[in-house]
Order: structure tokens, then C-alpha cells, then sequence
């Protein structure tokens, strides 16, 4: 190869490094419009589909053989009050756990057993959930197909991600600010009290609740534990039969009337609603909080 | 210990601690909270089969505007149902079938626990064969055709095969999977044994997704429940059956072609047509308000039109009805 030769295709490696660069850079950004266009069509087709079934009167009826006279009021509720107990249950046990794995256990192999299960855990099935949620809480502790057994079941789903997210959060607290205040006389209590936790407490929140709208939207675990599809009525306490807005949507899709599917598609905006409000109250609580620490 | 306990702070720290403390007490206080109330036992448990299942709520529906209950309803399938029932989990099953005596998770159950049941038949089905709405020649098939289409080691692929009127077009099939009622029935009212069938065809669940797909192919056949007929498939074409043979393939004389309507299912000379039970515990029967909505349920056939099935004839609800009031809590039947 001449002298000539090799200075040309180093031209031309340059240019074609530069295209590399720019392809790369196309085809990330091909990727993001994936995500992003894929749910606008979604939203498009659910809002113009749904639309004319939203009013007051679908979130406040019972669910009727008419599609245009079928309301969502039990199903509502039924999700407000097992992911409400879900959530009672599932953040101080979650919280609590990651504080002492994070914070309290020594590094041994006990320690080391528990953070793989609780990481393998968080990765199963949920109708796996589904399946323990039938034969310990619903049969052997004799729960039935309550909202109780339902939010029992959930709040296993969910605890190994708040486990790992908080863990993540705590994980983040820089170590100096802990050395600081032990290094100051202060008890480990009073260190984790006073410093670790305000600072770790909105990261563990934003995982908490990105935990619970991930649960809002399961279908299978509560088919399994026993979610009925039709309930003219609202829980009056835990021991209460309940439905679910997932089993409610999936019930009516499956209907052989074909307005039906408008209905089904008026609960999806009510789901996806929720589900925003939730996220949008834990960026706000995220941002409350964050204002609050001072170094 | 004692090191660390002599650097704690002084007590005017200890009020800070509380709410921590009470974010720990969460799950006790509300564990106690929650044992303190239990439900009432004023309501009806119904769960089962998917097909009958929106009978049973459109019967609720209308029964709860005068009864002040709970009516329940799940949708398990119709195995599902009569496990449940045979753990006496439930009042009532919705089925699309009898039940199976010897299975070990249904009649079997039952038996060994003590839980004796009644069965009512509450409104017929029919089992509607489809094809795409073009299609203008395949407006009648025999059992006997469709036996050579769908069953076990079938190779029909084209409809010429059928038949030699029939056009060169390749056939394209959908049906149920096999977990459905539905699939139960068709391969034991055409192939001659339950669960026998071909299994190279579309296979959903979902009835939906077979509406869809015979909408969307020239060649298409397929097959699913009236209600589905009668809603989002009205726009295919019913395909009328004859039933040139019987149960035993023995043929039929002058048997004629009848088309999948409510009239033919309900005087039962179209071939497809298949009853739809409810089995009530009789310890639920032995209940007022079990008993109330299982006679509304026999009285009310309207209903089950709205939800596009076909209502018993006439003195067959009578003799439904004869037989729960027959039922005496506890006796024989």
C-alpha cells in the first residue's frame, strides 16, 4: 500500500467514524420514539374509543348486562382498598427490612442467602404470587376471597421491590454523613434517625410507589386469590368479597357485545388516571422531602 | 452496649423518636383493626364457567334491585366452579357442562366431603359454525363434513376438499383452545369423543380474537358460543348444519339443513345446541334467599335473551322449577 493510499483511508475512516457516530445517535433516538409512540397510539385509541362512556355516572354505577348502562364504582373502590391495606402492610415491613439489611446486618453469608432470595423474589411470576395467595391466605389461614387475602398477596408481590429500592435509597446516603454524626457521639439509632433516613426517606418513597402502581395494574395474583369479576358493591371491610379495576376491564373485553369494548376502554382511562395521579403524588412527595434536607 | 448506651442523648431526644416507633406499630395496629370486623354472611357466592357467567350477573342484576343481598360472581371456569363447589367455597357453579362424577377434583370431591348438589338447567347454547362473509357457497355442512374437517389427523386445507361443488380456496380454521367448555362440546357432538380434535388451526380463548380472524380471511371457518354469534360475529355468515349421522356415525334419513336462530336451538332441532346448568349445594338450597334467586333465575327468561342465549322451552323451566320446589333441605332428591 502507498504512502498515498493509506492517507485516503484514514480520510475515510475519519468520515465514516464521524457516520458511526451520527447512526448511533439516530438509532437511540429510534428506540426512544419506539416507547413514546407506541403509548400515544395506545392513549389515542383507548381515549377516542372510551371517551363517551366517562362520566359520573360510570365512576358512581354498579356494573349492569347493558354496556351503556355499566359502571366501575365496585371496582374502584375495590382497588382503592386493597392497594391501600397493600400499602399499609408492605412499606413499614419493606421500609423496616432494608433499614436493617442496609444499615444493621453484618456482611456473612446468612446476610448475603436473604439479599439474593429477596432479589431472585422479586423477579418471579406473579401469578406464582397468585398461587401461594390461594393456599396460605385465602385456604389455610381461611381468609377467603376476601380484600385481606387480596392485599396480603399483593403486598408479597411488591415488599422484594420496596426491599431493593430502599435499599438502593439508603445505599445512596453518603458514608461521611454517617461517620460524621457517629464520629460526633451520636447512638447508631440517633444517626440513622436524624440523618440517614431523611436523607434516603424520598428515594424509598419514589420506589414505594412505583412498587404499588406496578401492583394496581396486576390481573392474574387476584384472578387466582379470588377476585370475582361481578361485585354490585362496594368493600365494607377487609373480610369483604372485592373486585379489582384490572378484572373488571378484562371481564367486560371479553363480552361477546361489541360496545362493551368502549366500556372496557372508559376503565382503562380511569386505571391510567390513578396510576398517574399516584406517580405524580410521588414526585411531589419526592420533592417535598428533597427541599427539606440541608447539608 | 453499655459504651454506646452512656454517649445516648438526654430524654428531651425521646419524643422525636415516636413516630418511627409508630411507623413500626403500622402493621400491628392494623392486623387488630382488621380481626375486629368480619363480613356478614348475607350473600350469595356464584363462580364458573365464562359463558354462563354473564346469565348469572344479568339475573343478579335484576334480581338485587328487589332483594336486599350480595350476589357475587367469578368467572373460574367450569372446572374451576365445581372444585370450588366441592370444597364448599361457594353456593352456587355456573356450568357449560354436567359434572364429571369420577373426576378427583369434582364429583369425587363432593362425594368425599359430604357436599351434595342439585342441577338446574337454566337456558341452552348453540354452538355456532362461521365463515367469513363472502363466503356464499359453504351455506350448509354435515356433521359429517365437518367431522373430516376437524377431526384428529384431518389434512383438509382446502375447501375443495369438502366438497366438489366447493371452490379451489384454502380453508383457514379458528376455534377454542382446549380448556374451553365450548371445545368440550364441538369435539364430542362432531368428532364422536371429547377432546378429539385436529390442533393445526387458530386457537383462542378469547372469542374475540375468532371473530376477528374469520372477518379477515376469505377461507376462513371457525367455530364459538351463540352469544359471540349474536354479538361481535354478526356480521360472518352462520353456517346451517344437518346432522346426516348420529352419536354413533350411524347415518340419518332425512335429516335437513337448520340454521343456527334462537327458534331452532330453543325447539331443539338445530344439531349444536347445548344446555347450560347451574349445580347449587344443598346446603345453599337449605338457604330462603339461595332459594329465591335460583327461582328468579327459572322465572325470568328474558334475561338470558339480553345477553344473546336462547331460554329453555317453556315446560322444561317447569319441570326445572318442579324440581326445586321437590328439593327439600337435606333430603333426597
Amino acid at each position: 500500500m502507498s504512502a498515498e493510499q493509506l492517507q485516503l483511508s484514514g480520510g475515510a475512516r475519519t468520515s465514516f467514524k464521524r457516520w458511526q457516530g451520527r447512526a448511533f445517535a439516530a438509532l437511540a433516538f429510534a428506540c426512544t420514539l419506539v416507547g413514546v409512540l407506541s403509548l400515544a397510539v395506545l392513549m389515542y385509541e383507548v381515549l377516542s374509543e372510551g371517551a363517551t362512556r366517562l362520566d359520573i355516572a360510570f365512576l358512581r354505577d354498579l356494573p349492569s348486562r347493558f354496556p351503556e348502562q355499566a359502571g366501575f364504582y365496585p371496582a374502584i373502590m375495590g382497588s382503592l382498598w386493597v392497594m391501600g391495606l397493600t400499602a399499609l402492610l408492605a412499606i413499614p415491613i419493606g421500609m423496616g427490612a432494608a433499614i436493617y439489611l442496609e444499615l444493621y446486618a453484618g456482611r456473612n453469608w446468612l446476610t448475603r442467602i436473604i439479599q439474593i432470595n429477596i432479589a431472585n423474589l422479586a423477579g418471579v411470576p406473579s401469578i406464582i404470587y397468585g398461587i401461594l395467595g390461594l393456599a396460605v391466605f385465602v385456604r389455610a389461614m381461611e381468609f377467603e376471597r376476601s380484600v385481606l387475602a387480596g392485599a396480603l398477596t399483593m403486598a408479597l408481590l411488591v415488599l422484594p421491590v420496596v426491599i431493593i429500592a430502599s435499599q438502593e435509597a439508603l445505599r445512596a446516603v453518603p458514608p461521611s454523613l454517617r461517620d460524621g454524626a457517629l464520629a460526633l457521639g451520636a447512638t447508631r439509632w440517633q444517626t440513622i434517625r436524624g440523618q440517614v433516613l431523611p436523607v434516603a426517606f424520598p428515594g424509598m418513597l419514589t420506589g414505594v410507589i412505583l412498587a404499588l402502581s406496578r401492583a394496581i395494574g396486576e390481573t392474574a395474583p387476584l384472578i387466582m386469590v379470588g377476585a370475582f369479576q361481578y361485585i354490585p358493591f362496594a368493600p365494607d371491610g377487609v373480610f369483604s368479597r372485592f373486585t379489582v379495576m384490572p378484572v373488571q376491564i378484562f371481564t367486560w373485553s371479553a363480552r361477546p357485545q361489541a360496545a362493551f369494548r368502549e366500556t372496557a376502554a372508559a376503565g382503562i382511562i380511569v386505571l391510567l388516571a390513578l396510576l398517574l395521579t399516584l406517580n405524580s403524588v410521588a414526585i411531589y412527595l419526592r420533592n417535598r422531602y428533597q427541599r427539606k434536607v440541608k447539608w | 452496649m453499655n459504651g454506646r448506651r452512656r454517649w445516648t442523648a438526654a430524654p428531651a431526644n425521646r419524643a422525636k423518636r415516636r413516630p418511627a416507633l409508630a411507623l413500626a406499630a403500622l402493621p400491628l395496629a392494623a392486623a387488630t383493626l382488621l380481626v375486629a370486623c368480619r363480613g356478614g354472611s348475607d350473600d350469595i357466592a356464584v363462580d364458573g364457567s365464562s359463558t354462563v357467567g354473564p346469565i348469572t350477573e344479568a339475573m343478579a342484576e335484576e334480581f338485587l334491585k328487589q332483594a336486599d343481598l350480595r350476589v357475587s360472581v367469578g368467572i373460574s371456569g367450569t372446572g374451576g366452579g365445581f372444585e370450588k363447589l366441592c370444597r364448599g367455597e361457594i353456593d352456587i357453579n355456573n356450568a357449560s357442562r354436567p359434572i364429571d362424577e369420577d373426576d378427583e377434583k369434582e364429583g369425587a370431591a363432593c362425594a368425599r366431603r359430604g357436599i351434595e348438589y342439585v342441577e338446574f338447567k337454566v337456558a341452552l347454547d348453540g354452538l355456532t359454525v362461521v365463515t367469513h362473509p363472502g363466503n356464499d357457497f359453504a351455506a350448509c355442512l354435515t356433521i359429517s363434513q365437518l367431522r373430516a374437517i376437524w377431526d384428529a389427523g384431518s389434512e383438509v386445507d382446502n375447501w375443495a376438499q369438502v366438497d366438489a361443488s366447493f371452490p379451489d380456496l384454502g380453508m383457514k380454521l379458528y376455534g377454542p383452545g382446549p380448556d374451553s367448555g365450548t371445545f368440550d362440546y364441538f369435539t364430542k357432538a362432531v368428532n364422536g369423543t371429547t377432546d378429539q380434535s385436529r390442533s393445526d388451526y387458530t386457537a383462542s380463548e378469547d372469542d374475540y380474537v375468532l371473530v376477528q380472524g374469520v372477518e379477515h380471511d376469505a377461507g376462513a371457518l371457525g367455530y364459538f358460543g351463540f352469544a359471540y354469534y349474536q354479538g361481535e360475529g354478526s356480521g360472518l355468515n352462520g353456517v346451517a348444519v344437518k346432522r346426516d349421522i348420529d352419536k354413533n356415525g350411524e347415518p340419518v334419513e332425512g335429516a335437513a339443513c337448520v340454521s343456527p336462530t334462537v327458534d331452532s336451538i330453543n325447539d331443539g332441532t338445530y344439531p349444536l345446541a347445548r344446555p347450560l346448568f347451574l349445580y347449587v349445594t344443598r346446603d345453599a338450597l337449605a338457604d330462603a334467599d339461595v332459594r329465591a334467586f335460583v327461582e328468579f333465575y327459572l322465572t325470568h327468561p328474558q334475561y338470558v335473551t339480553d345477553v344473546g342465549f336462547v331460554p329453555l322451552p317453556e315446560e322444561e323451566y317447569r319441570a326445572q322449577l318442579d324440581l326445586l320446589h321437590d328439593v327439600s333441605p337435606g333430603g333426597e332428591r
